[in-house]
């Protein structure tokens, strides 16, 4: 069974930001308010700046952080409704139109990676014009998450089976790894030793988040080479 | 005529009752009510019944949620059971019409403000009551409304003051049935005062707290989906299946020992109150038998309800810890929230008791010596408090993790130590120093004792729940703070309002403190504790004079002339 992961070579990782950006145009995130303060923003993959030593020898670790996907997640236990859920593939989506809002998942969750609706979303006109048709839009009062954009494996499955072909892994790519002009972030099958994840899973480099914890994220990050 | 029925005999169902009159209306109503509520009970059993269907075929089963099915839908069985039991056996011990008999000065005084009209003053406390509790059914349209962002949560602080409230207000409502269960059964006959104002702020507060989560909500309008596709495994489900069961068997509970009053009262009452009294009055008409079934019913109620009761907090607390989030993820938390609960309750039952006794005139059955005792009770669960707070926090201290350590720093000196130091004075210093000398153990004290209690459990929950979501594992990646809302506030104040209101209409709907209860503590109760005390001694050849009252001469002789 394919298990879908994401590797994050940081060595190659530069910080521009561009994953983030592209995150978010391809999910239809909104803005955010200028007049609120950053913590009711919504960015399903941010990036975590950490500051290292002191000045004049200040050195900044960017870290993209997206959804971890753990193959043993917290937050789906907790939830009341069955809203979010692991399937066989080892994705953890939610389904926003089942969600009840209560936030038990997201206070669950170790990495702080979800996200609530405090507000309806907002977008100013000609950005509306720039939304993507393939993602619902989430209301008020709902969870989301990184989903690793699951309509996209939606349209190559369905590509595949138009064709009549069995589904190429390299068919299915998210938004920020299209978007990475480092080529930083691959996706693709963790159980397949060939493709380029599964490679990075066994390298020495390789480590996840939180890893003690025992949740098993499915996002591998290559440590920088010193 | 005096019924000599021996034999057990069923309630029948004609039109004509075995004496041949006819069935009035409120028969027909109980026997209705009674199969809605088996009606009730089946629907709990079918939907269990439904989802684990359900969940065995898309295999993602949860085993203990069948445990947890069957346990709950179980309870409810036998609330049905009782009552049924109850309404059989009454109707098959009545004997004609409740007796007219004379009111004596219990019952004088105690149905007083029940029949009395009400007073400006009276009206005036409804008035602002319902006036705060309308603002904050306004807040809470405002929060449907707009969204959940009129309140002060943001990133990584998803919970607030609404789940602190939830905590606080079903912690408040283990007071009632948990300490007149425990009294009950444990046969304190100082509990006739005071049981029934106790079972009333259960039932009462229960309902608040229910609310408060329901503000938590970002999507009310899909609550039902807790019931098309809940997840068993999540403890908030838990905590839907036990306080549900706790709200059903303390009503029941509020409910069995209100029947003799009502039967007394429904003579009395005129307008819509008649009927309703009549109808509550489940067919009492004072013989032996009934009361015999009476107090089976209620004691197999203190019985049932004590577990559940214990398990609402526990199952409160594991929303918490059954995470893996630091100082959450705690294996204390159960007992922990159980003793505080008891703790909150007790001190806010000591304050509605005060009130009552002031503004009812009840200084003649709420005495000191019941503030004296529930104040020592109150002293032990301070006790409690303290060794629970430091088992928490010294084990946190002492294994010093990185994740915990940033949140312990954060609560004893950080940004959080204002309140945690506010806290362990209320909760600690200022009831230990009150409470622990008879001299201030008195009405005004425990008083006083009880307000610094209930703002030091608030904060205690507060601090629970708050530090840990400001201070997550990554913190570099989410941090905030949290101040709540004008709004939030006015929930919190309308919450609590809400809960003033409906208690003071209670008090004067029906009577505050059980009259019968009362009347036969004063009449039987210390002939039978002179007995039962004799009966924990060996038998002397001269039987010794002990109890509340000497016993006259010749009962002393008949009791050891038994033995």
């Amino acid at each position: 069974m394919t298990r879908w992961a994401m590797s994050i070579d940081l060595d190659l990782c530069t910080g521009c930001g561009t994953c983030a950006v592209a995150c978010a145009q391809e999910n239809n995130l909104p803005p955010g308010d200028p007049e609120e303060t950053m913590d009711r923003l919504i960015r399903w993959l941010e990036l975590v700046v950490e500051e290292e030593g002191e000045y004049p020898h200040v050195r900044a670790r960017v870290l993209p952080m997206p959804c971890q996907h753990c193959d043993r997640p917290p937050c789906i236990k907790v939830c009341p409704v069955n809203a979010t859920y692991r399937n066989p593939q080892g994705l953890v989506p939610q389904i926003y139109h089942r969600c009840i809002g209560c936030r038990y998942c997201v206070s669950a969750c170790p990495f702080t990676c979800k996200h609530f609706n405090w507000w309806d979303p907002v977008w100013p006109e000609p950005l509306q014009r720039g939304l993507n048709p393939d993602v619902s839009i989430r209301t008020r009062g709902v969870t989301e998450k990184c989903n690793f954009c699951l309509h996209r494996l939606q349209d190559a499955r369905e590509a595949a089976a138009v064709a009549g072909e069995e589904l190429d892994p390299a068919s299915y790519r998210t938004a920020c790894q299209e978007a990475c002009p480092a080529r930083a972030i691959r996706f693709g099958d963790i159980d397949d030793a060939e493709s380029e994840v599964g490679a990075a899973a066994h390298h020495p480099r390789a480590n996840q988040l939180l890893e003690d914890l025992g949740v098993e994220p499915k996002v591998i990050y290559l440590t920088e080479r010193s | 005529m005096k019924s000599r029925r021996t034999q057990w005999a069923p309630r029948q169902f004609s039109p004509r009752s075995s004496r041949g009159a006819p069935r009035d209306w409120a028969f027909w109503v109980q026997v209705s009510g009674l199969v809605g509520f088996w009606m009730f009970v089946a629907t709990i059993w079918g939907w269990f019944g439904y989802r684990t269907l359900e969940l065995l075929r898309l295999g993602d089963v949860w085993q203990p949620a069948i445990v947890l099915g069957v346990v709950v839908s179980t309870l409810f069985v036998v609330y049905a059971s009782v009552l049924t039991y109850l309404f059989v056996r009454l109707g098959a011990a009545a004997d004609g019409p409740a007796p007219d008999l004379p009111i004596d000065s219990i019952e004088e005084k105690l149905t007083e403000g029940v029949l009395k009209p009400w007073s400006w003053r009276y009206k005036l406390t409804v008035g602002i009551l319902a006036g705060l509790f309308a603002w904050a059914l306004y807040c809470w349209y405002r929060e449907v409304h707009e969204g959940l962002g009129v309140t002060g949560l943001g990133r990584p602080i998803f919970w607030g003051l609404f789940i602190t409230d939830f905590v606080f207000f079903i912690g408040i409502s283990h007071a009632g049935t948990l300490v007149s269960a425990i009294l009950r059964l444990a046969q304190a006959e100082w509990r006739r005062a005071i049981t029934r104002s106790a079972e009333a702020i259960t039932v009462l507060v229960l309902f608040f707290g229910a609310w408060s989560i329901l503000l938590d909500l970002g999507r009310i309008d899909r609550i039902l989906n807790v019931f098309e596709s809940g997840r068993m495994e999540s403890p908030l489900l838990w905590d839907v299946c036990s306080i549900t069961t706790y709200l059903f068997g303390s009503t029941i509970y509020l409910y069995l020992p209100l029947i003799p009053d009502l039967a007394l009262l429904r003579r009395r009452v005129t307008g819509i109150r008649k009927p309703l009294y009549h109808l509550m009055s489940f067919g009492w008409t004072g013989t032996e038998k009934q009361k015999h079934a009476l107090e089976r019913a209620i004691g197999v109620m203190a019985v049932v309800v004590l577990p559940v009761a214990v398990s609402v907090h526990t199952v409160v607390s594991w929303v918490f810890s059954m995470t893996i989030q630091p100082l959450w993820h705690s294996t204390v938390f159960g007992p922990y929230f159980v003793a505080g609960a008891i703790f909150s309750g007790i001190a806010a039952l000591l304050i509605a008791m005060a009130i009552v006794r002031r503004f009812m005139g009840l200084e003649r059955f709420l005495k000191p010596v019941h503030f004296n005792y529930l104040g020592m009770l109150l002293f032990v669960m301070t006790c409690l408090w303290g060794y629970f707070t430091t088992c928490e926090f010294l084990t946190a201290f002492y294994g010093d993790e990185p994740t915990e350590r940033h949140i312990l720093h954060e609560k004893l000196v950080g940004g959080f130590a204002p309140l945690i130091w506010t806290m362990v004075v209320c909760c600690f210093v200022i009831p230990i120093a009150i409470l622990a000398r008879k001299k201030t153990r008195s009405v005004t004290g425990c008083v006083v004792a009880s307000c610094t209690i209930l703002v030091g459990m608030w904060i205690e929950r507060y601090t629970i729940v708050v530090p840990t979501l400001q201070r997550p594992r990554l913190e570099e990646y989410a941090s905030a703070s949290y101040f709540p809302t004008f709004l939030e506030w006015s929930l919190l104040v309308g919450a609590c309002a809400g809960f003033c209101l409906l208690y003071v209409l209670f008090a004067r709907l029906f009577p505050i403190i059980s009259i019968w209860e009362v009347r036969e503590g004063r009449e039987e109760a210390p002939e039978q504790v002179a007995e039962r005390v004799r009966d924990y001694f060996p038998t002397a050849e001269e039987p010794a004079a002990v109890g509340l009252r000497r016993p006259s001469a010749e009962k002393t002789a008949g009791i050891g002339a038994r033995r």
